[in-house]
């Protein structure tokens, strides 16, 4: 199955996130990852989610379906910026120390935390990049891990704001057309 | 001057300024607030009292299929609500416009597991266009506003509101002013012009054309373009069981109902046809068999006003998203080239010749009846009679229920006039046509409602027949067509399960008894002599009336499509 990257951009109701994560499991949908937080417009929410499907314009249109939904985008093939975190707790003895701190620097991790015989390391990247982190702090130890989901964004200009997307004068046209069907 | 006014008070208000005077409920300890300040507008607001909050759901949804009006039905929290699921289901699978009020304990408790408490909007969120969980008194007007506006526009559907007590308790000035804000909900009622010239283009480039129309055309009230459309270009119109009455079936370009259960014309038209233009039905698959066999040499043209159903189950060449009338009023608009269209007249009127001379040949309703030797009744007896009857005296309205008895009412009985066939499609839901008959009679007081109904079906809610008494309403007719079996489940048992009947043999009460403890009047048929007799004198009679059809136990509804398979392969016998 194909992997696709949506951004949703939704109202920021209480369960609106429960609406559309339930939309996925009832129709059989795989979530991959998946993010959510608020975005530079009051009132709307901003959601990545990966997602695992051959059929993805009925995921978009399912999507859609759901009122507080206000715009989605697939944007697999578009040039975007990814990013997931990883939070790893590793067990190290002093004699490592150094080993794993020269480790941490070429992948541009940072170290958050350091006690006798354990480091808290937070790694940002792309995806590909934090699974080879990983891979490569694992032969240590690693005592504890925890990972985001991934978000996403457009390059360049161009982008997916929510404040074009909540003004107030298209519910006439919607009322008109109904009465018009209705004649 | 403003006076303040209680949540119950602003719910019954708003719902007035809405356009709602009838509802159907039970009340309880959670929404007691709102029946206290009913009675105040009881002028305005009539409230129809059912036995069982799943009646109220199907009466609702009979009252809003029938008048196209937004269906109104009220349980309390926890079990009232949860009785509710099944009618807000069913009217979700059939786009039906419906507004559930519910119950909700009071917000202090709430998340407690409060006596009678139930996540109802939890539950229903799969199952509903929208639905709120009200907590404070302000949201109260604004919320009745914007779900019923959900609910009647775009693809109508059910829209749940759950109201806590205390705000329906509290008390303000209120504010009915709002306007609606719904940023996220922009249904599309224009077809693109750009892809209505691309159907029709390829619609001239056919030779076999046929049109199916469903559901979508009944909600837009497009029954006359459709008319227009398809006389215009004399093209066959097939109608799923939703589309029944929304092109009258004694046109000579009505090929009637295709499917698992449709006419073996009908399904031979689809199959052989080289264009397909879809109206407002969503390739179910009961209409469609196995979807990769659909219509293999047909390009198809979808209109739909939800976009997800295009695509969804069968790959389209043309989609065009929008609402059927106003699709249709726009390809009525187009002037495609003279020449153009009368080549395609001069192809499609040989294949006209064709599909009219496959309708003769298979739509002899009697035709796939294997009447035994012996004198019994048989349920196609009783449909010929109900046929003339209604015929006759004109005005009537069918509800029918879920099983084989459905279907004969689909294939036996006479459609010409939309919303004038009532049933549950989509969801299959048994128990559905006494009560969603309720809804119906309200509604149309007017026509005499009939409702169709299995032995098995009809106890699922019987109970309902004491509203129709206690609310004086006489223009309710019941025909059960009784076989002592589940008996669609007991076809499939026969034709596919070496006959193992599990589950089906049904011992049912005494109809007429029953009948006669509701007050109604009760009549028990026996052999196929006595059936006129029976119609004509539960029309006589000014008052409701149920007929026990004890008719022949082991008979198959054909022609069938085994599931799964090419709606090409019927089995007739």
């Amino acid at each position: 199955m194909k992997t696709h990257i949506l951004v949703v951009l939704m109202q920021d109701h209480p369960g609106v996130l429960n609406r559309a994560v339930s939309m996925f499991r009832r129709r059989g949908y795989n979530i991959a990852s998946l993010a959510v937080g608020h975005t530079e417009t009051t009132g709307v929410s901003r959601m990545t989610v990966v997602v695992e499907s051959d059929h993805v314009e009925q995921v978009v249109k399912q999507l859609y379906r759901l009122v507080e939904v206000l715009k989605v985008s697939d944007v697999t093939n578009d040039p975007t910026v990814e990013r997931e975190m990883a939070l790893v707790k590793l067990h190290v003895p002093s004699q490592q120390r150094a080993e794993i701190v020269a480790l941490a620097e070429v992948f541009g991790a940072k170290i958050v935390d350091v006690s006798v015989t354990a480091m808290v390391i937070e790694m940002t990247g792309g995806p590909a990049k934090v699974d080879n982190f990983i891979d490569m702090v694992r032969p240590f130890g690693i005592k504890e891990m925890m990972r985001t989901g991934r978000i996403a964004m457009v390059r360049g200009a161009r982008g997916h704001s929510g404040a074009d997307l909540v003004d107030t004068g298209w519910q006439n046209d919607v009322a008109g057309a109904a009465s018009a069907a209705a004649q | 001057m403003s006076d303040k006014r209680t949540g119950a008070q602003i719910l019954c208000e708003a719902l007035i300024q809405n356009g709602v005077d009838t509802m159907f409920g039970l009340p309880g300890g959670a929404i007691m607030p709102f029946y206290h300040a009913m009675w105040e507008y009881r002028s305005e607001l009539r409230h129809i009292l059912c036995r069982h909050e799943q009646g109220a759901g199907h009466a609702a949804e009979g009252f809003a299929r029938s008048t196209g009006r937004i269906g109104v039905c009220i349980g309390t929290s926890g079990p009232g609500t949860t009785n509710l699921v099944t009618p807000i289901a069913d009217a979700w699978m059939d786009s039906t416009p419906m507004l559930a009020i519910c119950g909700q304990v009071s917000s202090a408790v709430l998340g407690k597991d409060a006596f009678q408490e139930t996540d109802i909007t939890g539950i229903t969120m799969p199952i509903t266009k929208h639905n709120y969980l009200i907590k404070r008194v302000e949201d109260i007007a604004y919320a009745v506003k914007e779900a019923i506006f959900i609910a009647t526009t775009g693809r109508p559907g059910p829209v749940l509101v759950d109201i806590t007590k205390d705000a329906l308790q509290a008390s303000m000035v209120p504010d009915y002013s709002k306007k609606i804000f719904l940023p996220g909900y922009r249904p599309t009622y224009q077809g693109s012009k750009k892809q209505i010239k691309a159907a029709l283009d390829l619609m001239l480039q056919s030779k076999k054309p046929v049109m199916m129309i469903g559901n979508g055309v009944m909600m837009a009230n497009a029954s006359d373009e459709v008319m227009a459309f398809a006389e215009r270009y004399q093209i066959p119109v097939i109608t799923t069981l939703h589309g029944l009455g929304a092109f009258p079936q004694d046109h000579p370009l009505s090929l009637g109902m295709p499917g698992m259960h449709g006419w073996v014309h009908a399904n031979r038209a689809i199959q052989e046809s080289d264009f397909l233009l879809n109206i407002g039905g969503r390739f179910d698959d009961r209409v469609t068999g196995k979807a990769s066999t659909f219509a293999p040499n047909a390009s198809i043209v979808h209109v739909d006003i939800d976009p997800s159903e295009i695509g969804k189950n069968i790959e389209v060449d043309v989609p065009i998203v929008g609402d059927a009338k106003l699709v249709l009023l726009s390809l009525l608009e187009e002037e495609p080239e003279e020449r153009k269209v009368t080549e395609f007249h001069h192809a499609a009127a040989e294949w006209l010749v064709y599909v009219r001379e496959l309708q003769a040949k298979h739509q002899h309703k009697q035709q796939y009846l294997n009447r035994p030797d012996t004198s019994v009744m048989m349920p196609h007896d009783v449909y010929a009679v109900l046929t003339k009857e209604m015929n006759e005296r004109g005005n009537y309205r069918v509800v029918t229920d879920v099983g084989q008895h459905q279907m004969w009412a689909a294939q036996l009985l006479d459609w010409y006039r939309p919303r004038t066939h009532i049933t549950s499609g989509g969801a299959g839901t048994m128990g559905f046509a006494m009560p969603a008959a309720l809804g119906v009679a309200v509604a149309h007081p007017e026509d005499t409602v009939w409702v169709v109904c299995g032995d098995g079906g009809f106890q699922m809610t019987n109970q309902e027949m004491i509203v129709v008494v206690q609310e004086n309403i006489k223009n309710i007719k019941i025909a059960i067509i009784n076989n002592g079996f589940l008996g669609m489940v007991r076809q499939w048992q026969e034709l596919f399960e070496g006959k193992r009947y599990s589950g089906t043999p049904l011992t049912s009460p005494n109809f007429q008894k029953l009948a006669e403890a509701y007050g109604w009047t009760g009549i028990t048929v026996e052999s196929g002599d006595q059936i006129e007799a029976a119609v004509q004198q539960a029309y006589a009679t000014d008052g409701p009336v149920l007929i026990d059809f004890r008719v022949e136990r082991e008979v198959n509804v054909f022609p069938m499509v085994p599931q799964n398979k090419s709606i090409g392969e019927m089995i007739t016998e």
